[in-house]
């Protein structure tokens, strides 16, 4: 199957600043992939270096088995919806639905009017009179009705509130189930992915922290607490993420394939939102470069 | 027709809750062989989850015989898990009242109950397994 998104050694320059460094990955494609990371990590330069909005400095990168915004053909595979879902102020929802049909050859006419319809939308109203959560709507549904292969959206849903959020999930997650198509969503927030995103990229100050399926990464971490002891005594199959010490007792987020038995721990399992600010801590005091996550 | 909701507190993994609640509603009789189970595209748009969540609880269900997908069609319920005892959860349900009524006329809070409970099944269950 080709992969949603593949990297090879991407790195982004702008001046003297690396907004992406020396990123790998193969995203394999039916995913709904989470792509988490602070503000400025560099998640908006990795979607746009994907969808061709951005060249790269270093490194190459294929969407959907080729280079990304090469030939029209490729530009109607993907979707794109940028940061904070913008739309044009001045066209009002009819004029969108108008200009996406004329720009998109694979335009799927019923879905985007019934989908306005049942979102409720005026079609004579102008879009800059539309609340957020309804923009937010609008902004998707054009990006469903292109009918692409890969629909990719920066940080859609942060300035929405708790309702539209759930809302614009919950249409997000019916069109993925209709239409199956890959979605790469990022967020500075894992809470908005815990029930959405199934594959996780954790980018922290411009470097690939971790990567891959949510199930194998929650079943190869752990927490362990115990008597102090050097991460260095811990066995070599267990890489250490993160490590806190009191005079007796040591706490551990290890990653580990093989399950952990050594009895004077105690071992828990991680959920998400423990899992990234592991990583985003570890990468916050600055340990070595961890390794990512293969191709499966 | 059922319809899934998710207790995110719970800390069970959202496709196991959705595993439970059509194996609870088997057993309530809610749910009947012939049946079908909500789609895949009506679950993930409802509850805003993933739809490979909802294809793993389902292909689950499938594996331990209470559910058959058709293609095109939908998820159908193959068995019934409500039998002959049906008929006896009233009585139970309502010695089990009794017991809980005196539990708190004894001064026991609700938790302290429910913890006599648990460790009572569960003390009788591994004398089973011996």
């Amino acid at each position: 199957m080709t992969a949603a998104i593949e990297a090879r050694g991407l790195g982004k320059q702008y001046g003297r600043r690396w907004a992406l460094t020396d990123c790998t990955l193969n995203v394999p494609a039916g995913h709904v992939v989470g792509l988490v990371g602070p503000n400025g990590a560099g998640k908006t330069t990795l979607i746009n270096l994907s969808t061709g909005m951005l060249a790269p400095t270093t490194g190459s990168v294929t969407v959907l088995g080729k280079q990304p915004a090469s030939d029209p053909g490729q530009l109607a595979r993907v979707g794109y919806v940028a940061q904070d879902t913008p739309t044009y102020a001045g066209f009002s929802v009819e004029d969108h639905l108008r200009f996406g049909a004329h720009m998109n050859p694979a335009w799927d006419n019923a879905l985007a009017q019934g989908r306005v319809q049942q979102l409720g939308l005026d079609l004579k109203q102008k879009a800059g009179k539309l609340s957020g959560g309804q923009r937010a709507q609008l902004a998707l549904t054009l990006a469903i009705a292109k009918r692409p292969e890969l629909l990719m959206l920066d940080e859609p849903i942060a300035s929405l509130d708790p309702l539209a959020r759930r809302e614009f999930l919950q249409i997000l997650m019916e069109a993925t189930a209709d239409q199956e198509f890959s979605v790469v969503m990022s967020s500075h927030l894992v809470t908005d992915l815990e029930r959405v995103a199934d594959y996780l990229i954790v980018l922290v100050a411009s470097r690939i922290q971790v990567a891959g399926p949510v199930d194998t990464l929650l079943a190869t971490h752990h927490l362990l607490t115990g008597p102090r002891r050097e991460a260095a005594a811990l066995p070599a199959g267990q890489q250490v993420i993160t490590e806190s010490h009191t005079d007796r007792q040591s706490t551990f987020v290890v990653r580990s394939d093989e399950p952990i038995h050594d009895p004077a721990f105690s071992v828990a399992s991680l959920n998400l939102e423990d899992l990234v600010l592991a990583y985003m801590g570890s990468a916050k005091a600055g340990s070595p470069h961890l390794t990512l996550e293969g191709t499966r | 027709m059922i319809e899934f909701y998710l207790d995110s507190r719970s800390g069970v993994a959202p496709y196991l809750q959705l595993i439970q609640q059509v194996r609870q509603a088997l057993r309530l009789g809610l749910l009947r062989e012939g049946d079908q189970l909500p789609t895949v595209k009506d679950v993930s748009g409802l509850l805003a989850i993933n739809p490979n969540t909802v294809l793993k609880a389902y292909r689950e269900l499938e594996y331990e015989g209470l559910a058959s997908a058709r293609p095109g069609v939908g998820t159908f319920v193959t068995k019934t898990l409500t039998d002959a005892s049906i008929a006896a959860h009233q009585q139970f349900s309502e010695d089990l009242l009794l017991w809980y009524r005196k539990a708190r006329a004894a001064g026991l809070d609700s938790e302290s109950i429910d913890g006599i409970y648990q460790q009572t099944v569960r003390s009788a269950l591994q004398e089973e397994a011996v």
